[in-house]
Parts: C-alpha cells; sequence; structure tokens
C-alpha cells in the first residue's frame, strides 16, 4: 500500500530530516520501501520548507508525491502554501503552537513546539515530536522502526532528549482531540 | 554481506566512485551536485585519496585530468553552468585519451536557470559540447541504486576506452533518497598499461593505446594538439589529423554493442516509449498501472554512444513517445534510427512527467 | 651527465625564431634540475598554450602541454595525486596572467609544491604579436597600435601578494642568476615562481625599436636593478625611474604548503 506524506514548516526546524528519519525507519527498520524528496529554496533558514516521503511495501516506481494522504504542518506559512489545499480524506497533524488556520480534510492538534520548549526544554526537538505523533496517529512505520531510526539520526549526547521528545509526540496524539 | 541504505543519490553517487577505487577529486560547488563534493571531501582521506576544492570547473576538470595521468581514477561532479565551463578540457581529455569522470547532476538552463529543479538539457552538450569531433559515452541513472552502480561502470568505461564518461544524471535522482542495497565489492576494471617500448599513442587492436602513466619512466609527451603515435605534435598534417580523430570516434562507436545498457519490456508492442534517467520511473508507474503488454519501453541506461539498433528490436512499433525534461533532444537522435514517428513529450519547469501526462499522450496517439 | 641529455634530441629542432630568448631559459632550468640530482621519471613538465609552452615537449620527461592558460590547474592535480613526483610548470606571460590568472593566485595561495617558471616576454608570440598583460605602457603590439594604454602587472608582485613560498626575477641577460633561482625554487618547499623577461625579436622588439636581438638583451640588462640596490635608493629616498624593473630574490619563506613530498 503506497503512502504519502508532506512535511512543512520553515527552514531550520527539521522539516527535511523529519522526513529522513521517517524514511529511514521504513527502510532500515520496518522492511520497507520509501522515497523521500524536497523543495530546495535559496534561504538556508526561514521560508517554507517542505518535504515529502512515500513509503510502500513494494518498489516505489513514479517518486513525486502530488497529493498526499499524509500531512505534517509546522508553520502558518507551511500550511498556506503546502497544506491548505489537502484533499477531504486526508489526515493532517498540525503543530498548533505555530499553526492558526486548520484544514477541511481531519486533523491532529499537537502543541509541538510548546511542549518541546515548556516540557523538554529544547524547541528543536518539536519535530520528533511531530514524527512520534503521527507515528502513534497512523502507524505508518512501526514505533520501534522510528525509535531505532531517531537514534541513527541525531547527533550524539541528544538521544535520550530526542526519545523523549517522541514519547511526547506518540502521548500527545493519544489524548488529542480529534474533530 | 550486502547492505541496506537509505541514501539520497549523489551520495550513492559519491560512495559507487570510492567502491570503484576512484581516490581524486576536484570540484567547485554547485547545486544540485554539492553533496557529492561533500561526501568525497569527507571519505577521501580516510582512504588515502585527494579530495580538492579548486578554483573554478576548469580548474576542477583539469585537476582531475592531470591526476588521472598519475594512474589515480578521478573524478569531477557539476552542473549545467560549471559544465559549460568544463568544456574545453572535456576535449582536452578526449583528444589525449585520459580516463576521466564527469558526473552531471542537471538542472534548468540555459544559464543560471533553475539551480534546484530537475532537468536533462546538457544531453547533447554533453556528446558535443567541446569543439571539433570526437566521441564520449554517457550513463544515465535513474534510481539511488543505480546512482551507485553506473558510476562505479563509468570508472571502468574510462580505463577501458581512454575516454572522458559522462554520468548524466539529474536533479531528481541526484537529491531523491531512496532505499539501496550496496554490493559487498564492484568490479573494478584496471587500466591497460603501455608496453614498455611501444609507440605511446599507437593504438591495439581495441584502437586503444595502452596507458603511459606518468612516473613510470615512459618518458611521454601528452599534448592537445594533433599527435603523431609518438605523441609528438604534427599540427599540419591532414592525413595524421584525420586517422587519430576518426580513431578517437571508431573506438567508442565500434564498441557501442559492449557499451550499450538498456532494457527490452514487450517488444511486441505497437507504443514504445523510450526514456532515461528519471522520466523512466513515470514510464515504469504507468506500465505497472496498466499492466498487459501493449505499451513497450525502451529503457536507456547508456545514452551515448546512442544503441542504435535497439529500438528496432520492436518489431511491431508504430510509434516512439520519448519523455524528456528537454526539448526532444534524445528523440531528434533516434529519429536517425527508426522508419516510425518518434513523439517527442518534452517537459521543461523542473518538475518530472507525471503518469497521467504519460496516459493522456498515449492516448492522444492511440 | 649535462643538462643537455634532458632534451628529446628526436624532437629537435625546434620552432622557436632565430634570437628567441626561450632556449635559454629552458637551459637554465635544466642546467637547474641536473644539479637535483632528479630521476628523470620522477620529474614531471606540464605547460598550457603559447611559445614558452611548447618547452616540455623538447624534454624527455612525462609532459603534459595542455590547455591555453590551465596549466597550473593540471599539475596540481599530478602533483596532488602523487607528491613524489617533482612538477615544474613552464609558462608565459599570456598564459600565466591573463586566462590563467586566477589559477596563478590560488596556486601561490595554496602554496602549492610547484616550480613555475614564466618566460615573460611582454607580448603574444605565438600568434603574432598582440599586447599581454605584461607589455608595458605605450609599448607598440597589434592589438596596441597606438601604444598600451594599460598599466601592466607586476607578477612577481602578484605571486608575493598571493602567498608563494618562493619568488625571483631575472632576464635572459642574466644566465648565472637564472639558473641558480631556479635551484633555489626545485629545492624550495611550497609554490616557487621564477619570472625570465625574455627578447622577442619577431613580435616585441621589431615593433618596439628593438632593431638587433642584442639591442633588447642590452636593454633588459641595463634597465634591470638589483633589488639590494632598490631598497637601498627607496631607503634613501632616491628616485627610481619608471622603465626600471626589480631583479633578484624577492621573496623566500615558509608559508604552509601543499602537496610537498610525504
Amino acid at each position: 500500500m503506497r503512502h504519502e506524506v508532506r512535511f512543512s514548516g520553515f527552514g531550520g526546524q527539521g522539516i527535511i530530516l523529519s522526513a529522513v528519519i521517517l524514511g529511514r525507519a521504513a527502510v532500515m527498520h520496518d522492511n520497507k520501501f520509501a522515497v523521500q524528496t524536497q523543495v530546495y529554496g535559496p534561504e538556508a533558514r526561514g521560508g517554507a520548507s517542505m518535504s515529502a516521503l512515500i513509503i510502500d511495501d513494494t518498489p516505489i516506481l513514479y517518486p513525486k508525491v502530488a497529493d498526499p494522504g499524509i500531512y505534517v504542518i509546522m508553520s502558518q506559512e507551511g500550511f498556506e502554501k503546502y497544506g491548505a489545499h489537502a484533499r477531504t480524506d486526508a489526515v493532517m497533524l498540525v503543530d498548533s503552537t505555530l499553526v492558526y488556520s486548520r484544514p477541511d480534510c481531519r486533523y491532529i492538534e499537537i502543541p509541538a513546539t510548546r511542549e518541546a520548549k515548556e516540557t523538554l526544554g529544547r524547541d528543536i526537538v518539536a519535530n520528533i515530536v511531530m514524527l512520534g505523533a503521527l507515528v502513534a496517529s497512523t502507524h505508518i512505520v512501526s514505533e520501534a522502526a522510528l525509535e531505532k531510526a531517531i537514534l541513527d539520526s541525531v547527533p550524539k549526547g541528544t538521544e535520550a532528549l530526542n526519545l523523549k521528545a517522541m514519547k511526547k509526540g506518540i502521548e500527545l496524539a493519544a489524548g488529542s482531540t480529534q474533530p | 554481506m550486502t547492505r541496506t541504505e537509505f541514501w539520497q543519490g549523489n551520495t550513492a553517487c559519491a560512495e559507487g566512485a570510492l567502491a570503484a577505487g576512484c581516490r581524486f577529486f576536484g570540484g567547485y560547488p554547485i547545486t544540485p551536485s554539492t553533496e557529492i563534493a561533500e561526501h568525497m571531501a569527507v571519505k577521501l582521506p580516510k582512504k588515502n585519496g585527494v579530495f580538492i576544492q579548486m578554483e573554478d570547473e576548469i580548474a576542477s576538470i583539469a585537476s582531475v585530468i592531470g591526476a588521472s595521468w598519475t594512474g589515480a581514477r578521478a573524478m569531477t561532479a557539476t552542473s549545467g553552468p560549471g559544465f559549460s565551463l568544463m568544456m574545453e578540457n572535456i576535449g582536452f581529455a578526449a583528444m589525449t585519451e585520459t580516463p576521466c569522470v564527469i558526473v552531471n547532476i542537471q538542472r534548468g538552463g540555459p544559464s543560471t536557470g533553475q539551480p534546484t529543479l530537475g532537468a536533462q538539457g546538457d544531453m547533447m552538450q554533453c556528446r558535443f559540447g567541446s569543439h571539433g569531433d570526437y566521441a564520449v559515452i554517457a550513463l544515465c541513472p535513474a534510481s539511488v541504486q543505480e546512482m551507485y552502480e553506473l558510476t562505479a561502470r563509468a570508472f571502468n568505461l574510462a580505463d577501458k576506452y581512454r575516454v572522458p564518461v559522462f554520468l548524466m544524471a539529474d536533479e531528481v535522482v541526484g537529491h531523491m533518497r531512496e532505499k539501496i542495497i550496496i554490493p559487498d565489492s564492484v568490479e573494478q576494471v584496471p587500466r591497460k598499461a603501455l608496453v614498455k617500448g611501444t609507440l605511446p599513442f599507437k593504438p591495439d587492436s581495441d584502437l586503444v593505446p595502452g596507458f603511459p602513466q606518468f612516473g613510470k619512466g615512459y618518458g611521454v609527451h601528452v599534448t592537445g594538439l594533433t599527435h603523431d603515435e609518438r605523441g609528438y605534435p604534427c599540427a599540419t598534417n591532414p592525413k595524421l589529423h584525420e586517422t587519430l580523430v576518426m580513431r578517437l570516434v571508431d573506438k567508442i562507436e565500434s564498441a557501442r554493442h559492449e557499451i550499450a545498457d538498456y532494457d527490452i519490456i514487450n517488444p511486441g508492442a505497437e507504443q514504445v516509449f523510450i526514456a532515461y534517467g528519471a522520466p523512466v520511473r513515470t514510464v515504469q508507474q504507468v506500465m505497472h498501472d496498466h499492466p498487459g503488454d501493449n505499451i513497450g519501453f525502451l529503457r536507456l541506461r547508456t545514452v551515448w554512444p546512442f544503441p542504435e539498433y535497439a529500438p528496432g528490436e520492436f518489431k511491431n512499433a508504430r510509434r516512439f513517445l520519448v519523455p524528456e525534461m528537454n526539448l526532444g533532444q534524445i528523440a531528434r537522435e533516434i529519429e536517425r534510427h527508426v522508419r516510425v514517428p518518434v513523439i517527442s513529450l518534452p517537459k521543461l519547469g523542473g518538475e518530472l512527467h507525471t503518469p497521467s501526462e504519460l496516459l493522456a499522450a498515449l492516448e492522444a496517439y492511440r | 651527465m649535462s643538462y643537455e641529455e634532458w632534451y628529446r634530441q628526436d624532437r629537435l629542432p625546434h620552432i622557436y625564431c632565430a634570437g628567441c630568448g626561450n632556449g635559454t631559459i629552458i637551459n637554465c632550468t635544466l642546467a637547474a634540475l641536473e644539479q637535483m640530482a632528479w630521476k628523470k621519471e620522477d620529474t614531471v613538465f606540464v605547460s598550457g598554450i603559447g611559445c614558452s609552452s611548447r618547452a616540455p615537449g623538447y624534454i624527455v620527461t612525462d609532459s603534459l602541454h595542455t590547455t591555453h592558460g590551465r596549466a597550473i590547474a593540471f599539475a596540481t592535480g599530478v602533483k596532488l595525486a602523487n607528491p613524489d613526483l617533482h612538477v615544474v610548470v613552464i609558462t608565459g606571460d599570456g598564459d600565466l596572467a591573463a586566462i590563467g590568472g586566477n589559477h596563478f593566485i590560488h596556486a601561490c595561495r595554496r602554496n602549492i609544491d610547484l616550480t613555475v617558471v614564466c618566460m615573460n616576454n611582454q607580448i603574444y608570440g605565438m600568434t603574432g604579436g598582440q599586447g599581454s598583460p605584461t607589455t608595458p605602457l605605450g609599448c607598440l603590439s597589434t592589438t596596441t597600435p597606438y601604444g598600451c594604454v594599460e598599466t601592466p602587472f607586476d607578477l612577481c608582485d602578484l605571486a608575493i601578494a598571493a602567498g608563494a613560498n618562493y619568488v625571483s626575477r631575472w632576464t635572459s641577460y642574466h644566465v648565472k642568476e637564472l639558473e641558480k633561482a631556479v635551484l633555489a625554487g626545485l629545492q624550495t618547499p611550497g609554490f616557487s615562481f621564477i619570472e625570465a623577461l625574455v627578447q622577442c625579436p619577431t613580435a616585441f622588439g621589431r615593433r618596439n625599436k628593438f632593431k638587433q636581438v642584442a639591442d633588447q638583451v642590452e636593454y633588459l640588462r641595463s634597465h634591470s636593478m638589483l633589488k639590494a640596490k632598490r631598497d637601498r635608493l627607496l631607503e634613501q629616498g632616491e628616485h627610481i625611474p619608471g622603465d626600471m624593473f626589480v631583479v633578484g630574490e624577492l621573496e623566500r619563506r615558509n608559508r604552509p604548503a601543499l602537496g610537498v613530498k610525504r
């Protein structure tokens, strides 16, 4: 089954890393196939950043994501540029700290940036909170695979913090209201 | 034991080069190829190799050619503007029969164009971009796996035929990350050494002379001027020039079958796609979504020398459909070799053809 | 052994004009090489395009006659890929300072272990006498028919400013000094630059009032000023005529270098 996920936020939030971690989880630890792509602009920081991931049980042929079924949106500009036109049967995880609009599709509010800053002490791990929430609410990869992929990908010395962030995301997804 | 990775195409290209024994990289940063240089900067020093960031792309390819004469497997990687700057020295490499690998992660042109988006607009430039007549080899990967495998093969071809070999990739394949299976080892075909006492540019029966590596006592003179079999300039001798240039072309063109690498799918089909690079993926999707044997596909990994006999394997072909991220550069080449209509399906702007676009083309011409 | 053994006998005679100074510079370079006791198979000559750049074709070692202006970039690849090789670049003023200027300054900056000998004839000789970046103000060439109006480069100042470890200037008159300078350059790790002003009777001399070859050589002699004298005059606040140029060892230092034999 082909799943298409789109991540968007502002440059510096780890939008691309999120897609890479999820892809690694699928390929390296769940024995699936994945293709990750991204949109590059000239800005290294700021701006609307976008990354996409396809996960499938069989080899992926066409590598681009046009109309994803799953969204992870972490900034208002990212929502407007890459999330506002989500199809109605999609599901969107929004970082409710930074995104005030809501889509027409089903959405899950995750206060990732606030929790990362206030509970975990580092807003830099907000993207990992979102990943935890994504996996808990969609089961697109296994939680075990995500955990391993996070450990593969994050800087040395930050493993514990990132795992806490993932767990926080899982917890927030479980307790979130899903209209 | 093979191993699985989730790699970017550019990483796979660099790793394929390292596995093939590449020990020299001279380059200059340019989007969307820079990750290759960055990866080589990390890895080459640990393998007793050399990475150098040169002052421009002219110097980059020059340093690669210089390194190759010491016997090193050497490469550079670039994109459109840098590729244009390399053209004169690419002709020098062809004329002096210097093995080297040039990776072009194609982006939208002309000029600065679309640095971060894919294109295939340099396919003719890689074949004909330097002045004068010569021949080269160009390979086109369509997956991260092939970024690894075709880069490794490029080194073997460069050494075997003593010619610049191009990995003509594109931003789509260079920047995507996907699953790749890394083999235990990669076949390395060594460069054939010149037999001492033989004239340095006297070809063997395969039209390729043995390689007189610098530092081994050959005392070879290498020049971009028209030269005789001793390597000495003879730039005003018409016959000698003709013989040399004909051999430079013939050594590649006569090995067309050996260099060719393509797949034939559904050879009985009437409608046949021909593609290379990223658009291969769209054709594969269309064929997957519409199983049966009524859509044919000639899927090229070698574009130069063009396997001109391959389209003929589709005996029932009524037309060839050629999706390219350019205005039909290879479609025009295919037209020279077939008797049925060739429909160019160009796409500019940086985005890959979608499956529905190719389906619409199939319908329109059915 | 003599430096003549470094010549590729079956390539002679050469293409240089009667009275050309390039042969003198090649002799001085090979005489210096001879003193290094390097093996021929460990030595590589690299050049670009122009009269000067034909020199490696007359030398028995491995040699790479490359594209216009790019010799130093090719040589960088040779040297870095095999630091055991001794790499000498022979170039000219147009090759080095016009089309190849960027490679020149970056090689100085990297201080890569090359010895670069520049035959500066202040003109494009091979293409028939066009102005170069070192054509003096007022001099005639086919592209400066009313006299050169551009201020020329001082190649040695350029090399020093850009970071070369060793820099000397001599002329085709100063054969002993030039040989010693090339020797010092070969011995010095890092980037060594030796500029040799040479007469070009065909393309420069006959357009610029040097009726005989010897007239231009005499001009080079009489208008060169030893560095020590130049420094003394500067110290004393004395005037130095504008048509004089300084010769001698202009820089010798030990900046970190690249590509030095392991």
